[in-house]
């Protein structure tokens, strides 16, 4: 018997492509969002309400990932300039998107057209947290009907998050979130987080939200 | 719930470590896996059973060497085992704290013959 040291991280395969995506990304000059959140949080609505305020100020593609189904993609491609939907029913997993998806992505979008791209990953709080996709900027939607515990509960994906938006504000007299405990327990974990109170359904705070993507974005071009 | 893919890797690194040593069968494989990581052994195990079969790791034994959750403190450096949340230093009370260990996963050696 023979021992060979390895020590090999095993997603490394996951993560040289990532880096590929960006440098693909970074030649182009196109700037990327990886949106995540649990089912039902709000990536869409914040997507369509995204594109229809930056129209005329950034051309912006989606990536839509979902277990089945078009329905999202249906949902922006009139406000998007391109939409690609991923679905992953088809692929070794289903419960997130992985660098290799957006890899194949990417080569059917018109990257020189493009300033922004928002990804939209699966719904899901845990799988999404370990995959680079090559993206430049992390976003978590968490939504008040689910509880101010998300980041407790599943710390990984808010201690890698850039920005967390609260979603779903209109509903804050009808339900027990307590947003400032919910915002301690990911800034102790990540002190340098973005925090933006949103509705997608009253528009608040959709203007604060877009001007910092238009700012990030601006700044890498 | 993303083990299939993962194991995949596994298996192939496994195989070209094992090749290059020419090796002619892997008898174990030795794995450490943080415990806030989103893996869970039975399951690579499982997927390790079916993808391993015809290959030079068919049959290897997986070993696993679990990683607890370890934070530092951001404010006076302590570094300690989070139990209940919030995650709070035992030695200043700050909640600031960073990861340092738990979300490991890696082939730290495979053993052959």
């Amino acid at each position: 018997m023979r021992k060979i040291e390895v020590v090999q991280n095993v997603m490394e395969a996951n993560e040289v492509i990532a880096k590929r995506n960006r440098r693909l990304l970074d030649e182009h000059g196109v700037f990327a969002i990886n949106i995540m959140s649990a089912p039902g949080a709000g990536k869409t609505s914040l997507i369509l309400e995204t594109l229809r305020q930056l129209k005329g100020k950034l051309d912006t593609a989606v990536i839509e990932g979902d277990v089945a189904s078009t329905v999202d993609a249906e949902k922006v491609q009139n406000e998007a300039k391109s939409v690609v939907q991923i679905n992953t029913q088809k692929m070794p997993e289903s419960c997130s998107l992985m660098a290799v998806m957006i890899e194949s992505a990417l080569n059917d979008m018109p990257l020189n057209d493009l300033d922004l791209i928002l990804i939209e990953n699966v719904g899901n709080l845990i799988c999404p947290s370990e995959f680079a996709l090559g993206e430049h900027r992390r976003l978590v939607i968490s939504s008040l009907p689910e509880g101010d515990d998300k980041p407790i509960k599943y710390p990984l994906i808010f201690a890698d998050a850039d920005a967390v938006i609260i979603n779903k504000m209109d509903l804050l007299p009808h339900v027990d979130f307590d947003i400032a405990a919910f915002r301690r327990s990911i800034t102790g974990l990540n002190p340098k987080v973005e925090f933006f109170e949103i509705s997608c359904k009253t528009g608040e705070g959709i203007e604060e939200w877009c001007s910092w993507v238009l700012n990030q974005a601006k700044a890498r071009a | 719930m993303h083990e299939l893919g993962v194991t995949e890797n596994i298996v192939n690194i496994i195989s070209a470590k094992a090749a290059e040593a020419q090796a002619g069968k892997v008898l174990k494989v030795n794995l450490v896996v943080g415990e806030l990581s989103g893996f869970v052994p039975d399951c690579i195990q499982f997927y390790f059973d079916t993808l391993s079969k015809g290959t030079i790791a068919e049959g290897a034994a997986l070993h696993f060497e679990t990683v607890p959750p370890e934070l530092r403190c951001r404010s006076c450096a302590t570094v300690f085992q989070p139990h209940d949340a919030p995650w709070t230093c035992p030695k200043c009370g700050s909640q600031g704290t960073e990861i340092s260990k738990g979300r490991e996963l890696y082939i730290e050696s495979v053993e052959v013959e």
